[in-house]
């Protein structure tokens, strides 16, 4: 093992009234894949500012190249070689990858007129892409290249810094497995190369992949450190949660009873020639599995009324159904939770009680007017079902964390009558321990009598949760597993559209 | 959050301790300035602007904006005009004509808006143009107004009158934007429908996501725009009592606007609240008073008020940053455990 070249040292954090950061330690030595763990809100994003010069500690060392630093700010931690990749990426849209990657330091010519040299530009953007092995050019226009791809950009843009260690920040949480397993080879590339990685994440089985080793934090403190021959899931979790996850999956209290919502010969607009069949049965979770852009999310939006179906229809309890808009989804029961949470499932700016009425307003007013009394006793009462961590209904939702996040989404529907629920991505960006919550959550609602449909890029929760998967593959339902049939070999299999 | 509860926030104080202090100055310069006759001329002028702001206020919340409310207080006030002078129609069924023309340029706007998906600025700027030019060729841009011996003693009462109440004439435009003011105050900040408009505006998707037709509010904001702007046609048609198509209410949509703007409305829409839009428009008023009781340039009209606006608008902004930083400070815990703050803080 290599000197680290950078090294926190006992460092501290306090906000008043607040302790974001006590007493972690952390080092870095060039080439090594370091695992940062711990539930959301235990200090991981503190912990990055701190490296990342955003945030200054309260106490401690930051040694650099073995010379402790004074002062240490985002300029310094960039001169020593420290490149973000964030959770939403910060690339324009309206430019090609060369211009994103030297956005602001465009080599230029022409004396005072700094026209951009582009001939410069594309010529020291080749090589590296070639390094991570990328399957796009220097002038492809960055708005038609996909997340993973994306991703890439923001990384070569890191190497173009002559970076030393590269922060991700939930790397995979929205990249199919391929694409997944592209960004674990290019980790493994930038650590021969002598380039560390930090990296954030959720997924237990990305870490024992590529880490050398893990830290965990768990309330602001270092719940543990795994070498790399220490590291297991069960291992992770306890650290994390600080007790051992219990086994996932738990079965129906009852048999699935009969079929609530038929979708017959289903075609969406990604995939006009394909159609879709399946059903939901009442106190039954289907799994819906499959590779981002299978067709999955525009599945659901086409069966909440989001989207059109442009053939094909709906049979709700045995009777046809016509959907044009979301109302008429939610007026005959059938609620969708969204893979966007802060864009299509909250007003982040209203309050808990306003967003859990907001669509069932009219039971919650009186003449015309809305009945804040009524509204903030619903909110209370889904707040202690939900367990929604917060003292007051009336603060905004932006406040709270992920998980807490989408229960509030959850309570909107479930002050109503859900006959169908779909989720789309239930747990993405959520907390191991907020995550079971939701899982025992959706066990529950399945045995009061709701046909649940689950969207799941998860391996882990599709196997876990569900009692049936349907597995889709470009816009077509590839096949249906039962219970004893689900395996994660099985699952990918179908996925990737092969027979199993 | 919080934003749509309509009890007065710091915002409409500070915008309330303003106008008391631009008030108490022009007042120590020119004690003319709290003559009864004067004030009671401004609160007319506020009347009649307040109506027309808060239909804009209406479209503003819903994340739009209307440009063509001064074209279309000309348009319709000829209309009007030319209705009960020239083909003498009674002038209830008349004034019933007018509100309903307002609407259905509302329906044709907020159509063309959210149907056809046209940007708001683009809709109502030819709207702008193309109302205008239809007002000039109605009149062959000649002033409407009324002839000698016309007269309409009951309307010229209800809309331009005013009434003795403890001394002081009270202009019925007041009355009328009481009124109106009320009901708007109760239509946004307490019925179902308003907080549809704030949730369309905030966020549209989201909106729809939890089952509000978010193509009819936002229709409906510019149908209620469209109405009110209508009402006030009439108000000003018959307060001025002539109406020269060329000129009549140009500029009246960035009045709008600005009191909008000053009552705390966000261009990016889910904000605003009707006391504050009052507010501003008194605000926009005295300022137009100051210009004329202080003797300075009527010419610099335009530019007092904009110096003012904008530096109302920087105070407020640095306020709001000063706010903002405090309680980020405070982190996470101190966040979750009080409701958050007031205004724009929660962009965040």
């Amino acid at each position: 093992m290599r000197e680290p070249f950078l090294e926190l040292i006992d460092i501290g954090k306090t906000y008043p009234g607040v302790v974001a950061l006590d007493h972690v330690s952390l080092s870095v030595a060039p080439g090594e894949v370091i695992a940062l763990l711990g539930e959301n809100g235990a200090g991981k994003s503190t912990l990055m500012r701190v490296l990342g010069g955003v945030v200054a500690p309260s106490r401690g060392t930051i040694r650099i190249d073995g010379v402790a630093r004074s002062s240490y700010t985002v300029t310094d931690a960039i001169a020593a070689g420290i490149a973000f990749v964030h959770q939403e990426l910060n690339l324009f849209d309206n430019l090609d990858v060369a211009g994103n990657v030297y956005i602001g330091r465009e080599p230029v010519f022409g004396g005072p007129l700094r026209l951009i040299d582009r001939k410069t530009l594309r010529a020291k953007v080749r090589p590296l892409i070639a390094r991570l092995g990328a399957d796009f050019e220097p002038d492809t226009p960055l708005a038609e290249l996909s997340l993973a791809q994306r991703q890439l950009v923001e990384i070569i843009k890191a190497l173009s810094l002559d970076a030393r260690c590269v922060i991700m920040d939930e790397p995979t949480s929205s990249l199919t497995l391929s694409e997944t397993e592209r960004l674990m080879q290019v980790i493994a590339g930038l650590k021969a190369d002598g380039v560390s990685v930090i990296f954030i994440t959720h997924r237990l089985n990305e870490v024992m992949q590529c880490a050398d080793r893990a830290i965990v934090l768990r309330d602001g403190r270092m719940a543990g450190a795994l070498a790399r021959d220490e590291l297991s899931p069960a291992a992770m979790i306890r650290l994390m949660i600080g007790r051992d996850l219990r086994s996932l999956y738990v079965p129906p209290a009852a048999p699935p009873g009969e079929a609530v919502l038929d979708v017959v010969d289903a075609v969406t607009s990604t995939y006009p020639n394909q159609a879709v069949s399946l059903q939901l049965r009442r106190g039954e979770i289907l799994g819906l599995a499959g590779l981002v852009g299978s067709g999955r999310t525009e599945l659901a939006r086409a069966i909440f009324g989001v989207d059109p179906l442009l053939a094909g229809g709906l049979h709700l309890e045995g009777a046809p159904i016509r959907i044009a808009t979301p109302r008429t989804a939610i007026d005959r029961g059938i609620y969708l939770v969204p893979e966007d949470r802060k864009g299509c499932g909250l007003l982040l700016d209203l309050s808990i009680a306003e967003n859990v009425s907001l669509p069932d307003l009219a039971s919650h007013s009186r003449f015309g007017l809305v009945d804040t009394a009524s509204e903030a006793e619903n909110a209370d009462r889904q707040r202690e079902r939900l367990n929604i961590r917060t003292t007051d209904v009336r603060t905004s939702v932006g406040t709270l964390s992920g998980g807490n996040q989408q229960k509030v989404v959850l309570a909107k529907w479930l002050s109503m009558r859900p006959k169908v629920l779909i989720f789309d991505e239930p747990t993405r960006g959520i907390d191991v321990g907020a995550k079971q919550e939701i899982y025992d959550m959706l066990r529950r609602l399945a045995d009061d009598g709701v046909a649940i449909l689950m969207i799941s890029s998860d391996m882990e929760e599709v196997i876990g949760v569900s009692d049936r998967i349907a597995v889709m593959h470009e816009g077509r339902i590839s096949g249906f597993l039962s219970r004893s049939e689900f395996s994660e070999h099985n699952v990918l299999q179908l996925a990737v559209g092969h027979a199993i | 959050m919080l934003e749509n509860e309509g009890t007065v926030h710091k915002k409409d104080l500070s915008l309330l301790v303003l106008i008391l202090v631009v008030g108490a100055v022009v007042a120590f310069i020119n004690p003319r300035f709290l003559l009864v006759g004067n004030l009671s001329n401004t609160a007319n002028q506020v009347g009649m602007f307040g109506i027309f702001s808060i239909a804009e206020a209406f479209v503003i919340i819903v994340g739009g904006i209307e440009l063509a409310v001064g074209s279309v207080i000309a348009l319709l006030g000829v209309l009007f005009i030319d209705l009960i002078v020239n083909r003498d129609i009674d002038w209830i069924l008349a004034f019933a004509l007018i509100i309903a023309g307002g609407v259905a340029i509302g329906t044709i706007h907020g159509t063309l808006v959210t149907k056809m998906k046209i940007q708001p600025f683009v809709v109502t700027l030819c709207g702008l143009l193309i109302y205008r030019g239809a007002a000039r060729y109605y009149t062959e841009d000649a002033t409407a107004g009324f002839g000698y011996g016309a007269s309409f003693p009951m309307l010229e009462w209800l809309t331009a009158g005013r009434t003795n109440v403890l001394g002081f004439p009270l202009p019925h435009s007041v009355v009328a934007l009481v009124i109106v003011a009320g009901i708007a105050w109760l239509v946004l900040h307490r019925s179902v429908y308003g907080r549809y408009f704030y949730a369309v505006g905030k966020n549209e998707e989201a909106a729809r996501y939890s089952g509000i037709r978010s193509d009819r509010v936002t229709i409906s904001a510019y149908v209620i725009c469209g109405g009110l702007t209508a009402l006030s046609a009439v108000l000003l048609a018959m307060y001025t009592r002539s109406i020269s198509p060329a000129v009549h209410g140009s500029f009246y949509e960035l009045y709008a606007i600005a009191a909008a703007v000053l009552g705390g409305c966000s261009l990016r829409g889910g904000e605003g609240s009707i006391i504050g839009v009052v507010l501003g428009t008194i605000l926009l008023q005295v300022l137009q008073n100051l210009v004329n009781l202080l003797g300075i340039p009527s010419s610099l009209n335009f530019a007092v008020m904009g110096t003012v606006i904008l530096i109302g608008v920087l105070a407020d902004q640095y306020l709001v940053q000063r706010r903002q930083r405090a309680p980020s400070a405070r982190g996470q815990a101190a966040a979750e455990s009080k409701p958050a703050t007031l205004e724009r803080v929660s962009a965040e």
